[in-house]
């Protein structure tokens, strides 16, 4: 083809069309990209559908009442006994010391590796700490079982059961770290540049400028690591159902023996239930109330965090 | 008897690596002037004027020889603490880079990290009074500082600069992120702080040298890629009689 000069003459009579052309690649990908959001909100409705039905065949029995489903403290639905709490108590317990360890530690070695550590230390420390994130968590569970549990017991001695919460949960903080410090390291190292420079120009220090200036500027982040911590916390099934005990048990000592929601249909719903028994229906009540208990505590983490954010930009 | 300098430079140069970035600068800064540094771009103007208050030391591979000399004593000695070298010169960047405090904080967080034990509240007002900013922020002390516009966020960076009352102000071509007028008022407001302060400034507006300062560097770099302070003397005769045949061809734009 004979390449045509351009001209301001031959430019004049080049016609003009500006009308709106249709790409078929252009729409495809359009829907494509449009069915892959949709999905998750599907799956996510459909979960919703199908726990709800089910739970609703708990609380329509005859025996259950609301009032005994959340305003008692013991759960034993062979003989009449519903109080959930009984197995939240244990959920709580689990989680919040999961938490109390992360968090702080998770924190730390996040400031360390986005403010402290020079290029090679980081590029080693980071990948061994995201293998902590790939060791099954059934490992974990025995894990807690068999060395953190006699640790403990040299400690604390006789108050500690053999299966305990405290356990359990401190393994599960360890399972959490690397998800904590990987997503706060990201916020830490999201936050400019030029806002650590104007720190460092007025005479801060480096411990000034990471805790007062880069911290509160990457806590969005940071909250965002919290609540995917909890969740994961809440959620988690085997390292509670190992080490943690296999009987609820309505007690907010650490020390304790208790199970824990998750633990609990893991484990009922690992023998032979009859469909439609008040047992088998009894898991779909549990599961919807875990489903509640970690939305609130999402939002409460959230409302925290947007409370105490800096925003930068 | 000598005569008092803010700063003074010895053959000082700032390596990255192997590589030389700006070679043997030996410049005395008379104190309360304006010191404008000019000169093409690359040519190591920020360099350099980061490299008077440490702010290079955050560059992996930097370092730095010679002598920088702040009463007397040798910046880059071997027992001198970087942060408090900072405390003493303080520094404006390009874009302004405002803490997503509030306006009251990102001037009290800087006195209070540096041990002031007087009255905030004075303290705040008298900062943003001397930037020329205290009557547009009065009545929003505390709303976030990103509320503000950029000129009025320039300010602000500057009211923290002397809100920890510092020897020697460093500004980074302050005013290249800001419309004509608040150009203006930043160089307005330079004009106010000489009475107090020694003032750095790196530009690239040519004009703004010419308008805005006592005493210009022109830089450029040698065959080597190494930038260095060719001529250093008072703007006025850096604008009209110019010794060296490239500061001539640049401050009449005849630059190649």
């Amino acid at each position: 083809m004979k390449q045509e000069n351009i001209t301001a003459e031959n430019k004049a009579f080049r016609p003009l069309n500006l009308a709106r052309k249709i790409s078929p690649a252009e729409s495809a990908i359009q829907v494509l990209l449009f069915l892959a959001g949709i999905l998750s909100i599907f799956v996510t409705v459909a979960i919703v559908y199908e726990l709800g039905k089910e739970a609703m065949l708990f609380f329509t029995n005859p025996d259950v009442t609301l009032g005994k489903f959340l305003g008692t403290t013991k759960w034993q639905p062979g003989i009449g006994q519903y109080g959930i709490w009984a197995l939240v108590s244990a959920t709580l317990v689990t989680s919040f010391v999961a938490i109390f360890i992360s968090l702080p530690l998770g924190l730390a070695a996040a400031i360390y590796l986005s403010e402290y550590a020079s290029f090679k230390s980081r590029s080693i420390l980071k990948p061994i700490l995201e293998v902590l994130a790939g060791i099954p968590t059934v490992v974990y569970g025995y894990f807690a079982l068999l060395f953190v549990t006699p640790i403990l017991k040299a400690i604390f001695g006789d108050q500690l059961q053999v299966y305990n919460m405290l356990s359990a949960g401190i393994v599960m903080g360890i399972m959490i770290l690397p998800l904590i410090s990987s997503m706060s390291e990201d916020a830490l190292s999201a936050v400019p540049r030029s806002l650590r420079e104007a720190a460092y120009a007025m005479g801060a220090t480096k411990v000034e400028t990471s805790l007062q200036v880069v911290v509160p500027a990457a806590l969005s982040g940071i909250g965002a690591a919290l609540i995917v911590g909890i969740s994961r916390a809440v959620g988690e099934t085997m390292i509670v159902a190992v080490a943690s005990g296999s009987g609820p048990n309505f007690s907010f000592n650490p020390l304790d023996a208790a199970e824990t929601m998750t633990g609990h249909i893991a484990r009922i719903s690992g023998g032979d239930l009859s469909y439609n028994s008040i047992d088998y229906t009894s898991l779909f009540a549990i599961a919807m109330m875990l489903f509640l208990l970690t939305l609130v505590l999402n939002l409460i983490s959230q409302w925290v965090v947007s409370r105490f954010r800096e925003r930068y930009e | 008897m000598e005569k008092n300098y803010a700063i003074e430079s010895n053959k000082l140069s700032i390596h990255y690596g192997h590589f030389t970035a700006v070679r043997d600068v030996s410049i005395k800064i008379e104190p309360q002037k304006i010191t404008a540094i000019i000169g093409p771009s690359g040519c190591g103007k920020s360099t350099l004027l980061r490299a008077l208050n440490r702010m290079n030391d955050f560059v992996p591979g930097c370092h730095v020889t010679g002598e920088l000399l702040l009463q007397g004593q040798n910046l880059y000695g071997r027992d001198i603490d970087p942060v408090e070298v900072r405390r003493k010169i303080g520094m404006v960047f390009q874009k302004p880079n405002p803490f997503p405090k509030s306006i009251y904080e990102n001037i009290a967080w800087g006195a209070r990290i540096n041990g002031f034990k007087g009255k905030m509240d004075d303290l705040v007002e008298q900062s943003l009074r001397s930037a020329a900013l205290w009557d547009e922020v009065k009545d929003k002390l505390q709303e976030s500082a990103y509320a503000l516009s950029g000129g009025q966020q320039q300010r602000l960076c500057i009211a923290r600069t002397i809100a920890i009352q510092p020897e020697i102000i460093l500004m980074d071509e302050p005013a290249s992120a800001l419309d004509p007028i608040s150009t203006l008022r930043i160089e307005e407001l330079m004009q106010e702080l000489k009475k107090n302060y020694t003032i750095i400034i790196v530009t690239h507006n040519m004009q703004q040298a010419a308008r805005a300062s006592d005493f210009t560097a022109m830089m450029m770099i040698d065959d080597q890629r190494a930038g260095g302070v060719i001529e250093f003397d008072e703007t006025k005769k850096i604008f009209t009689r110019p010794q060296d045949k490239r500061t001539e061809d640049y401050v009449t734009g005849r630059f190649g």
